[in-house]
């Protein structure tokens, strides 16, 4: 069952994530060729929310993978349940030892870790490998051979192959050049921050408490941050911080409340050297520009 | 309006045609676009979804991008190839410059076109007769091998075109012998630290459950990563030849190598020091680092590498060795300014100075010493031997 791209659309807002077009299209073209999705963007676009969504619009499980350096299979793939074994083996002693090492290596005793779980759900979940980037390249290349066959094989106990086949995205912050391979296996989205008009809808939808102009000046105002020379550029996740800790002061009309406004920039500037930067001089013209 | 796939072979060959158009005219824009994507297309292109320019174009613009520089070009190239004006218009958007084209590329053709012309001397100063040069590195050749001469002799005053060659070949072996050293060590260092439990149970089996023969987890030891910036301005010029030899031995032995040469501008050029055609590879390097003098900007370089290269090539294991007479024609606050930043980053900062070398030199330049409180070992670098003493520091770091 292939929903249309206006459905995703439309099923994206009922969950709460506002989408563009172009995202509703990397989403309708995954089910469509069955491939992956690789999502890029600068830290705080949301690229995690887009699978979270995914999920939810299909009413499908999560099954989330953060990646790390050093991941390895046992933490990725599966592990063996190691205290049970000793037990099993103690209780078994004097045994055949090929019946007990039968016995302790079956299912009853395999431990699965997102990748296994993910290919063995009766249901297709949706598996969110969350910044890719920070996996080494070895477990990239193993990704990447799980991505196209859908099958595991555990020494111990054969092969297991999907009983069905996983949404698979993929998000990656670009500290690390992916392989080739890998992102011709998968869709290709970049996500760039929402437009002032979206950040707004997105504020809206989120702090459904907030006034529409409150939320169109704050997505301004923040739109108008992220064009100064910042070390780290505020996210949408910045923005509802912010947003909901306007709303809690009472603020209606952010040119009511400059000294408000600026001390509450520590919800969008997340390193001393930003907040320096941003003046009460700059936040002034900046609030004049926008408000 | 479910999209169901059409069987493609109804869409005719005018599309199947056009479409191997279009994915020949990505390939010519250095898009990697294979048999399966466009297969894939030709799915897509039967579904509803084609009927309009404003829904294909998304969806095959996230089936054929690999990447965010084929993200921003994408549209251009789309619009130019199905926009009505066909094929011809191709050769424009192909040919013109976009800024996510790196500026190295544009180098590398500028490159090709120059060798056309006529290949670069991959040593500038290299004299016309060298034999008439002064005598008084040939006394330090008694009584010593060539190669230990050489390796003493500043690099300004090795001129004989042989001596040079045998100068860049040692740098390149003496990169490679500091890689394999560095990884020897590794090997003798690894001691389990963890308890490989499934490996133990597995033994244990025999033993009734009571794990007598323990399996340890040796920990993969990651080799230092090294990131070299080459400062190729004028002032530095008596030397460049003889460190992008260095570069090149340096890429092409650690496989997790980065290297960047500034003079006005920040250029990352490890992928053309990857050349296995060593003389290729360094006439190349050599024609960029010629630079278009200028004067040498090493505090708003630094600050390009800290804000488009550092996240990229630059973690916790990270050495950067800057290569640098210190000379900066920038302000020397903006060059101590980024240094911190870097000197953040990672683990420890190598400045290299020929200058060093001379006799009677201290770090008088504003720059240099805006920068030296950052910098973890300052030390010369104008003979091979003097780049040979590197090498237990760098095996020390951790």
């Amino acid at each position: 069952m292939t929903l249309t791209r206006e459905t995703i659309a439309d099923r994206l807002a009922e969950v709460g994530y506002i989408a563009d077009r172009d995202l509703a299209t990397a989403l309708w073209l995954m089910d469509f060729l069955k491939r992956p999705l690789l999502l890029e963007g600068e830290a705080g676009v949301g690229k995690t929310e887009v699978a979270k969504a995914l999920a939810a619009l299909h009413g499908a499980e999560l099954i989330r993978l953060q990646c790390y350096e050093g991941l390895d299979q046992n933490a990725a793939l599966y592990e063996w349940n190691y205290q049970r074994q000793l037990l099993a083996i103690k209780a078994r002693e004097g045994e055949d030892a090929d019946l007990i090492e039968e016995h302790i290596f079956s299912e009853k005793f395999l431990l699965e870790r997102p990748l296994l779980a993910a290919i063995r759900r009766p249901d297709p979940p949706v598996l969110l490998i969350d910044e890719v980037d920070r996996a080494d390249e070895e477990f990239e290349a193993f990704l990447l051979e799980l991505l196209s066959d859908f099958q595991v094989s555990i020494p111990e106990l054969g092969t297991i192959t999907a009983t069905s086949i996983p949404r698979v995205v993929l998000t990656s912050n670009a500290t690390r050049e992916l392989s080739d391979a890998l992102r011709r296996r998968c869709l290709y989205h970049y996500v760039d921050f929402p437009d002032v008009e979206r950040e707004a809808r997105i504020v809206l939808t989120r702090l459904p408490g907030i006034n529409t102009a409150l939320a169109l000046q704050i997505a301004n105002m923040v739109a108008a941050i992220r064009k100064e020379d910042l070390r780290k550029v505020p996210g949408v996740a910045e923005t509802l911080d912010w947003a909901a800790t306007l709303a809690g002061l009472a603020v209606q009309d952010l040119r009511q409340a400059p000294e408000a406004v600026h001390d509450t920039l520590i919800c969008l500037l997340k390193t001393h050297e930003d907040r320096s930067r941003l003046t009460r001089e700059v936040t002034d013209r900046l609030l004049g520009k926008v408000a | 309006m479910t999209a169901q796939p059409q069987d493609t072979s109804e869409l005719g060959d005018a599309v199947g045609r056009a479409l191997a158009g279009f994915a020949r005219a990505l390939r010519d824009n250095g898009f990697k676009v294979g048999l399966a994507e466009t297969r894939d297309a030709l799915r897509i292109l039967g579904t509803a979804a084609a009927r309009r320019s404003s829904s294909l174009k998304p969806a095959l613009r996230c089936l054929f991008c690999a990447t965010h520089s084929d993200w921003e070009r994408f549209d251009a190239i789309f619009d130019a190839y199905w926009g009505g004006h066909g094929m011809r218009s191709m050769q424009t958007v192909s040919g013109t410059p976009t800024e996510s084209r790196s500026s190295l590329r544009k180098l590398a053709e500028a490159n090709a076109r120059q060798q056309q012309a006529g290949s670069p001397d991959h040593v500038e100063r290299r004299p016309e007769g060298d034999g008439e040069h002064p005598a008084d590195r040939s006394g330090r050749r008694e009584g010593a091998s060539r190669a230990e001469a050489l390796a003493q002799a500043d690099m300004r005053h090795v001129v004989d075109p042989d001596d040079i060659a045998q100068a860049h070949a040692l740098a390149a072996r003496f990169a490679r012998a500091m890689r394999a050293r560095l990884m020897r060590r590794d090997r003798a260092r690894r001691r389990g630290r963890r308890l490989d439990l499934r490996r133990t149970i597995h033994r244990s089996i025999s033993h009734g459950g009571t794990p007598l023969e323990l399996v340890w987890r040796k920990r993969k030891i990651k080799p230092l990563r090294l990131v070299m910036l080459l400062d190729a301005s004028g002032s530095m010029s008596l030397y460049t030849a003889f460190f992008v030899r260095f570069l090149h031995g340096v890429v092409d032995a650690f496989r997790e190598a980065e290297a960047f040469v500034f003079h006005t501008r920040l250029v990352h050029v490890s992928d053309s020091l990857r050349d296995r055609d060593v003389a290729r590879a360094v006439d190349r390097l050599s024609l960029m680092a010629q630079g278009i003098g200028g004067g040498t900007r090493i505090g708003e370089s630094l600050a390009v590498f800290n804000q488009w290269h550092a996240k990229r090539v630059i973690n916790s294991r990270t050495a950067v060795m800057i290569v640098s007479d210190g000379y900066d024609t920038g302000a020397p606050e903006r060059l101590g300014q980024e240094m911190r930043r870097l000197r953040q980053r990672c683990r420890r900062i190598i400045w290299l100075n020929p200058l060093i070398g001379w006799q009677g030199y201290a770090p008088q330049a504003r720059g240099m010493q805006a920068a030296l409180p950052y910098v973890d070992l300052f030390a010369p670098a104008h003979n091979i031997e003097s780049l040979a003493a590197l090498e237990p520091y760098l095996a020390r770091i951790r």
